[in-house]
Order: C-alpha cells, then sequence, then structure tokens
C-alpha cells in the first residue's frame, strides 16, 4: 500500500502542532521521520491513526481519498501504530492484548481463545518475533512488549505500519534485534514509518528520511547522502555543534575531597570501597562506568542521600558528617540527579512548584507561615527565560514539558544560583540533540566561571567530550584514571574492567 | 542487591509465621477460658424442620468437650505456624476462625436448642442484598468507576419497590426499582464520565440525595396513605426434588427469586467479564482506558453502559428490601449493606464469585447476630448487632490488604481530539 499524507495541518490552540505537511511512504520502504522532541511527530501519527482530527488536508491510501475517525477506521484501512508508550494491558495475556477489539467469537459472544491463539504464533513465526502467546505482558521484558504491539498492528492486516521513537524504551541489544524486525517487515512488503530523533538509527535502516522542525517538513535525505551533521541542522534550524569547544582553563584548589570512602549495603556487602576522590575548581571530573557499578551510591553518598560506611567527605576543606541533603545544598553544591521524574521533579506540581521544591523555605520565597507565590512566579519566569524552557506558561505541571525541556528546568534551578560545585548525573539522558549542547554548553561554561563539576555519565562520548579527567568506576571502585586526551578504547577497557 | 531482597523476605516471613502462630496460640486459650471454662450441658442444632419430609437426627454436642478440642486444635496449629512456617498458612488460619465460631456458638447454646438450617438459610438470604450491591460494584469497578453511591440506589431501589409494588403489584413494582436504579446509574456516569466530577464526591451526593428524597416522601406521602406502602412480597419457590435435600435443600432451594436471580447475576457476570469479548473490552476500558481507546473501543460509551446496568443491579437489590423481605419501606432501611457490598466486592477481588462468598461470609455474621439474640446470650444485642460491621472492617483491614484493583480506577478518561 501506498500512503500520501497531503497539506495536513493540526493545531492546539494557538499552537500550530502540523502545518501543511506532505509525506508519502510507498510499499516495502522505510521512512525516517526525524524531529526533536516537540516538533510535531507524534501528532502527525495520531492524525494518521484516527486518534487526532486534522483541521485540514487529506490522506491518501493507494490515491483514495480517506477520512478516520477513530483509530478502528484506520486499522480497517490498514494502518497500525506502535506506540511509545505501549498500549497493552499489563493484566492480560499476550493474546488477550492482541485481540482486543477484534476478538474472534463464537455462540453467546464468547471469544475464541484457541483460534485466536492460533493466529497469533501463526504471525509471530512468520516474522520470526518468537512470542509466547499465554504470557502476561506484565512478566515480559520491555523488547518483547514490543513485538507484541507489533503482533498487535499484524494481526489487523496493517500495511502501513508507523513506530513512534520505537527504540527510547530499549537497551543496545534490544535495538539491534528490533531494526532486524522492522528489516524483515519492510521485505513482507509493509509501508513503514519510523520516527526518532536518534540521527545515527535513520541513517542506519531507512531508505528514506525526512525531517520535521516546529510542525513543518523541512528536508528530504537520503542516508547514503547525507550526514549526521547535516541532518541534526535541519532537525534544530541552525548550525549544531555536535562537539563542545573548551578552552584549557588552569584548575585551583581542591573542593572536594573525598577519602577512603565505603559504604556497605544492608547485607554488608561492599558497595564502595576505599574511594579516594578529589575535585578541583575550574574542573570537570568525569565518571565513567557501566550503570550499576557504585555510581550512583557514590553521588547518593555526596548528596547526602545515602549514609557512608566509613571514610570521609569533605566539601571546600570541611568534613560533612551526616549533613542532610538541604545543608549540603546549603553549602552551594547543587545536583542534577540521573532520574528527572523520579527525583529531580513532581511531575504532577507545576513549574513554579517545582523552581522552588528545594529552596521553598529561604526568606525570598517564605514567611515561615505563607509562601510568597509573586516572588516565586518570578524566580520562575527567569529561569524559564534564561535556561530556554519552552513553555507557554509557567503554571502547567511539570510532566507536560518534554524530556528535554524538563531537563532544562531542572539544570536551571540548580545553576541560576549561587553555585560552588555541580554534581551532574546522566545530564543529558533521554534529551534531543539541541537541548544536549545547550546542557553541554552551560556545563562548560560554570567550568570556565570557577565551578567545580562532577559529571556522571553512562555514555562515554559525553564523558570524553566535557571532562578534563575522568575516573572509572569498576565493582565500586576507581579502577583508572585519565587525562581528557585518552584514547576511548583504552577507557572503554577499563569500564570493562581491564586495566 | 538480589540475595539482600531474598534475605528480607525470608526473615520477614519467619517473623510474620512466629505472630501468627502465637496469637492463635493465645486466641485458643483465649476460647477456652471465656467459653469453654465452667461451661455444661449439651448443644443441640437442630438440622431439619418439622415441615422436612426427610427428618434428619439433632447434632448433639457435648459443650465443654466440643470447646475444649477447638481450643486445642487452634493452639496446634498456631504451633505448627511456628515450627514449619508454611508457605500457606491461610489455611490454618481460616481453619482456626472456623473452629472458634464453631465454639462460640456451641457456648451460646450449650444446655439449648437452636436451629443450624435455619441459621445457614437466613444466612443466604441476607447475603442478598450484600452480593447484588457488591455485582453492582464490581460492574461499576471493572470499567473503573468506582461507585460509593450504591447505598443510594439500593435505597432508592426498596422505596420504588415499596412505592410502585404497592400501586401496581410486586412484578411491576420490582422493574420499576431496577429501572430506577438504572437511572441513578446513569446520573452517576453523567457526573463522573461526562462532566469528570470527582467519582467519590458524585457518589456521596446520590446517597444523599436518594436518603433525603425518600425520607421526605415517606413522612410526607407513605405515613398519609399506608395503601401507597404496602406492597405484596415475593413469595419462596420451592425448586422441586432439590428442595428436599436435607439440610441444603433448605438452604439454597427455598427461596424467592432475589436469592436465584443473584445466583443468576453472579454466574452471567462471571462469564460476561471473563469469558466475552464485551467482558474483555470492559476489563481493557479499566486497567488501561488509552489502550482500549487506540483499538476503537468507545471508552466512554463502555463506561456509561456498564454503570447503568450496575446501577440496575443495585436496584434490583434494592427492591430485596422491601418486595422480597418484609412488604414496608422504612427510612435508611439498606442500614449500610450498600457500604459492606463494596466491601465484599474488594474482599471477593473483583470477581463475582469471589464477591459472592465474600457476601456469604458477611450475610452470616448477620444472621448469626440475628439467631444468638433469640438465644439470650449474656453478650448485649447492640453489640451483636454490630458483628456484619465487624467483620467488614476485619476484613478490609487484615485479609484484603493486597488485592488489586483495575488500574485507572477513579481516573476519569479524557477523550483526545
Amino acid at each position: 500500500m501506498k500512503l500520501k499524507l497531503n497539506e495536513i495541518s493540526k493545531s492546539f490552540g494557538p499552537v500550530k502542532a502540523n502545518s501543511d505537511i506532505n509525506l508519502t511512504v510507498n510499499r516495502g520502504e522505510i521512512l525516517g521521520l526525524l524531529g526533536e522532541n516537540g516538533a510535531g511527530k507524534t501528532t502527525l501519527m495520531n492524525i494518521l491513526t484516527g486518534l487526532y482530527k486534522p483541521d485540514s488536508g487529506s490522506i491518501l491510501i493507494d490515491n483514495q481519498l480517506k477520512v478516520f475517525h477513530n483509530p478502528r477506521e484506520a486499522n480497517k484501512n490498514g494502518v497500525g501504530m506502535v506506540h511509545q508508550h505501549f498500549m497493552l494491558v499489563p493484566v492480560f495475556s499476550v493474546t488477550e492484548n492482541i485481540i482486543l477489539g477484534t476478538e474472534p467469537t463464537t455462540t453467546f459472544n464468547k471469544i475464541d481463545l484457541t483460534n485466536a491463539k492460533e493466529k497469533v504464533l501463526k504471525i509471530s513465526s512468520e516474522y520470526n518475533l518468537d512470542v509466547d502467546p499465554n504470557q502476561l505482558i506484565e512478566k515480559l521484558p520491555v523488547g518483547i512488549q514490543q513485538r507484541v504491539e507489533i503482533i498487535k498492528i499484524l494481526f489487523r492486516d496493517a500495511e502501513i505500519l508507523i513506530f513512534d521513537e520505537p527504540t527510547a524504551v530499549l537497551t543496545p541489544q534490544e535495538v539491534v534485534e528490533f531494526f532486524e524486525i522492522i528489516k524483515n517487515l519492510k521485505k513482507a512488503g509493509k509501508a513503514i514509518i519510523f520516527i526518532t530523533h536518534k540521527l545515527h538509527e535513520v541513517l542506519e535502516v531507512c531508505d528514506r528520511i525526512n525531517v520535521l522542525r516546529s510542525g513543518k517538513i523541512v528536508g528530504e535525505e537520503l542516508p547514503k547522502k547525507t550526514t549526521n551533521k547535516k541532518l541534526a541542522e535541519l532537525m534544530v534550524g541552525r548550525k549544531v555543534n555536535l562537539k563542545t569547544n573548551r578552552q584549557i582553563v588552569e584548575k585551583g584548589e581542591v573542593l572536594l575531597e573525598v577519602n577512603n570512602l565505603s559504604i556497605l549495603s544492608e547485607n554488608k556487602e561492599p558497595l564502595l570501597s576505599n574511594l579516594d576522590v578529589k575535585l578541583h575548581k575550574n574542573e570537570i571530573l568525569g565518571i565513567a562506568g557501566v550503570q550499576g557499578n557504585g555510581q550512583t551510591e557514590f553521588i547518593e553518598a555526596l548528596t547526602g542521600l545515602r549514609k557512608i560506611s566509613s571514610g570521609k567527605i569533605s566539601y571546600f576543606g570541611k568534613e560533612c558528617k551526616n549533613f542532610s541533603p538541604r545543608k549540603i545544598h546549603q553549602l552551594g553544591v547543587r545536583h542534577i540527579p540521573e532520574d528527572r521524574q523520579k527525583q529531580g521533579l513532581i511531575g504532577d506540581f507545576s513549574l513554579t512548584e517545582n523552581i522552588i521544591l528545594n529552596t521553598y523555605y529561604e526568606k525570598k520565597f517564605s514567611n515561615n507561615i505563607a509562601l510568597n507565590w509573586s516572588n516565586a512566579k518570578k524566580e520562575a519566569k527567569r529561569i524559564i527565560e534564561k535556561f530556554d524552557v519552552r513553555t507557554n506558561s509557567e503554571e502547567i505541571s511539570a510532566d507536560k514539558l518534554s524530556g528535554g525541556n524538563q531537563q532544562k528546568l531542572l539544570i536551571g534551578r540548580e545553576m541560576s544560583r549561587s553555585i560552588n560545585l555541580l554534581i551532574a548525573s546522566q545530564p543529558t539522558r533521554g534529551v534531543d540533540v539541541g537541548s544536549i549542547e545547550y546542557i553541554h554548553n552551560q556545563i562548560v561554561m560554570a567550568r570556565n566561571k570557577g565551578i567545580g563539576v562532577l559529571l556522571n555519565s553512562t555514555e562515554l562520548d559525553e564523558i570524553i567530550a566535557l571532562s578534563d579527567r575522568i575516573i572509572v568506576f569498576y565493582e565500586g571502585r576507581v579502577i583508572a584514571e585519565f587525562p581528557s586526551n585518552a584514547d576511548p578504547n583504552i577507557i572503554g577497557l577499563a569500564m570493562a574492567g581491564v586495566n | 542487591m538480589n540475595t539482600l531482597n531474598k534475605n528480607e523476605i525470608e526473615n520477614t516471613k519467619s517473623k510474620r509465621s512466629k505472630i501468627i502462630g502465637l496469637s492463635l496460640i493465645f486466641f485458643g486459650f483465649v476460647i477456652y477460658l471465656f467459653f469453654g471454662l465452667g461451661i455444661e450441658g449439651q448443644a443441640t442444632f437442630r438440622l431439619s424442620r418439622p415441615t422436612d419430609p426427610f427428618a434428619l437426627p439433632n447434632l448433639i454436642l457435648p459443650a465443654h468437650s466440643f470447646i475444649g478440642l477447638s481450643a486445642l486444635l487452634i493452639a496446634f496449629f498456631g504451633g505448627r505456624i511456628i515450627m514449619k512456617a508454611p508457605k500457606n498458612f491461610t489455611i490454618f488460619v481460616a481453619l482456626s476462625f472456623f473452629l472458634a465460631i464453631a465454639a462460640f456458638l456451641v457456648w451460646a447454646t450449650a444446655g439449648k436448642s437452636f436451629s443450624l438450617t435455619g441459621m445457614l438459610q437466613a444466612t443466604v438470604v441476607r447475603a442478598v442484598p450484600i452480593a447484588l450491591a457488591a455485582m453492582a460494584g464490581i460492574m461499576c469497578e471493572r470499567v473503573a468507576v468506582i461507585n460509593i453511591g450504591i447505598e443510594g440506589m439500593l435505597l432508592a431501589g426498596a422505596f420504588a419497590g415499596a412505592l410502585f409494588g404497592s400501586i401496581f403489584g410486586n412484578l411491576i413494582g420490582l422493574v420499576l426499582a431496577i429501572l430506577v436504579g438504572g437511572g441513578f446509574g446513569f446520573i452517576l456516569a453523567a457526573l463522573v464520565v461526562t462532566f469528570r466530577v470527582d467519582q467519590i464526591i458524585a457518589g456521596v451526593a446520590i446517597n444523599i440525595f436518594v436518603l433525603g428524597i425518600t425520607s421526605f416522601l415517606t413522612s410526607h406521602l407513605l405515613k398519609s396513605n399506608p395503601e401507597l406502602n404496602d406492597a405484596p412480597i415475593f413469595k419462596s419457590i420451592d425448586i422441586p426434588f432439590f428442595s428436599e435435600i436435607p439440610v441444603l435443600g433448605s438452604v439454597f432451594f427455598k427461596h424467592n427469586i432475589f436469592v436465584y436471580f443473584s445466583i443468576f447475576i453472579v454466574i452471567v457476570s462471571t462469564y460476561y467479564l471473563f469469558k466475552t469479548a464485551y467482558g474483555l473490552r470492559a476489563r481493557a476500558v479499566g486497567e488501561h482506558p488509552k489502550a482500549a481507546e487506540t483499538l476503537g473501543i468507545s471508552v466512554i460509551r463502555t463506561r456509561f453502559n456498564h454503570v447503568i446496568i450496575g446501577g440496575m443491579i443495585a436496584g434490583f437489590g434494592g427492591a430485596w428490601f422491601t418486595l422480597g423481605s418484609v412488604g414496608r419501606f422504612d427510612e435508611g432501611m439498606t442500614g449500610g449493606r450498600g457500604f459492606i457490598g463494596l466491601a465484599a466486592m474488594i474482599f471477593g477481588r473483583w470477581h463475582p464469585i469471589g464477591a459472592l462468598f465474600a457476601a456469604l461470609v458477611f450475610g452470616f455474621a448477620d444472621s448469626l447476630q440475628q439467631k444468638l439474640a433469640i438465644l439470650r446470650t449474656p453478650i448485649p444485642s447492640e453489640f451483636l448487632a454490630m458483628a456484619p460491621y465487624l467483620v467488614t472492617i476485619i476484613v478490609v483491614a487484615g485479609i484484603v490488604g493486597n488485592a488489586k484493583p483495575p488500574q485507572a480506577i477513579g481516573k476519569a478518561y479524557v477523550k483526545e481530539n
């Protein structure tokens, strides 16, 4: 089947999510739809699957005009979508999820489960998906859940398959398997739209790439004839520096000193053993390592979230024994936690409330009885402005923001006040290219101004791009230390425990 | 981390079995102390009624030794749980509970005679409104609508049953009671599904409204026109053959249509929810409405339909109070059965069969207090009247703990466009 979108437009209030979008996908083709968070990709696909109604424009399938009032009509016309957040009922079995809404039935509306399971197995083996139809969804890993979603749309005879950020939740190994699956689907003659903001993914699997920015298609590229850099520029709308400029700055006095630090787990197994770490003024110290080697515990200890078993943590030459997180914060130590949704922000709270979350008690925001909302709002507005958080109000709840904007809000909150030391954990996880560039620049600027930065990231590229010095965590120890110009391969080996 | 969790779980498990075991031993001790010491004579339980075609002999138990044995067994179970820390100790706890109740009954009946069959029959009858309220609750909550208003719907059904039953006869009265219940279901659905009013508040509003309007109408209409509050009740129908089985026949097969229909509703709704395509869709709407919507299932319509059906079931349950029981309406006569029904729903883990058994537990507590009042035990009747509510609290606080409701429960669904 061939799909054509003609001059599609859609607004939400004053925001134009899509304007005059033209797009074509052919049989046996993978079209990459590249765009930053908030570029309008998901809106466009929700129009295509009948969840939203377009303000104007038309959808053509095999040159026939189609109007979808609801997802069922889109399904009937062969359009199926795998949503970014899976649309699966956790307590239902694989089969039940797949047949939901189009159940094969016998008398008295009874579900014909054996028939349904056979069909599921048939699709599963036809596309090499390897899914057990009897399993409960909640017992399955994310990668398999995604396959259930794929079977779900194939069960409805979808010929046009849409994947919305399919790799966002997958592990690297699952991503490789996923690429195999969509290549198989392509071979079987399906038309596929692959939505993502990851550049290397579209270059790897797509036949054609359309770039979406601010609700408009701004370019069409062929993977063989384009580059990372060019795509990034189209996506962001200006020149993007994928490398951060970092001039050499002399490092200053010691800000943070960790001596012989050990942390034991509750059943007395060592999580960290005999750690010695120093962080200087004007320095970015990168912590490299595979996740789960003690980095999280180290940062929790530094920020007062975890009790240490032995050793010493000193900020600015003073030992901080059993300091509460607030006390450490008051020293001018700022923390960007690794999971912004769990630790950094409260999703249901407004941006203003989130801005004063760790300073609400200060004179500026509180007179000990009531909060001073006008000051809080002023502060929120200032940070939103200064840190380029894209929102039309400081009163919306934080979970309405895209990941990149949430992270900018968090970084703004932590960095907009007097700051001596920054502890940044996974600062760019799940953030789009434009925001990554921005966040990296903020970190480097902070360091240039005389702040010490402790950067924890599982992305080695990020560590190498930013750090003045790199330490590698392995099984709760610092296994190696490298200068900024070290060979990434050797650092990679150290991360695997080879020294 | 994993080993840590495992150890922790093991530790808490053995700790828990110790606590439960010790409390059972203590419990057995207390039972002997309170009921066993100084009791004499025999407890006579009548199994048959004079009218039964096949009469069974009476069950006669020596009070002191029976109570002593029960107490000993309970303590033995406790010891077993401590020593062996078995995985599934609920069965022992349940058995202990059963023995405790039996011991209590023997104590109460010592030196007297008591109709066991009568009490069990009353259990079934008393379970009817609770089971029906629970079914109404299940219909609503399975599509993620909390229905606190069931109490009000029962009361509305009871009133409509009495009023219309007096005017048009009991059959039409029953149909109108069901329709009134459905009407309140519609109101609730409109409030919470369409206008997205908080579900608890909407339910409470219905309760207060119904309580107010029925009290008003009772004092202004029924009091001055007693002929409007005198409905013919449904006579009991003996099921041929089955009703002649000793004990079981009287307990299950000599009832009016309310009992039979309740069982019918339980079976049908179980089949509907877990075997049919529509049931699957309904449950999907309760668990993950957005997923249902993306598959072309209308969340709004599904919720409307089920809440209205739930209301109709509640209306039917309400009619039991008047058309199935006493034939006249009294203010607030539902006495919290709607809420107990909700507890039964949770106790039964949102499953009709489970809820039916839970309703029988509550019905048992209800009939027990009623019968014990006749035996004139030293326990004040006010305390006995608390029994059903006490059981509710114990069940909800203790046993239900980890039951999992439908995931989307209480949340309004906003359709995007």
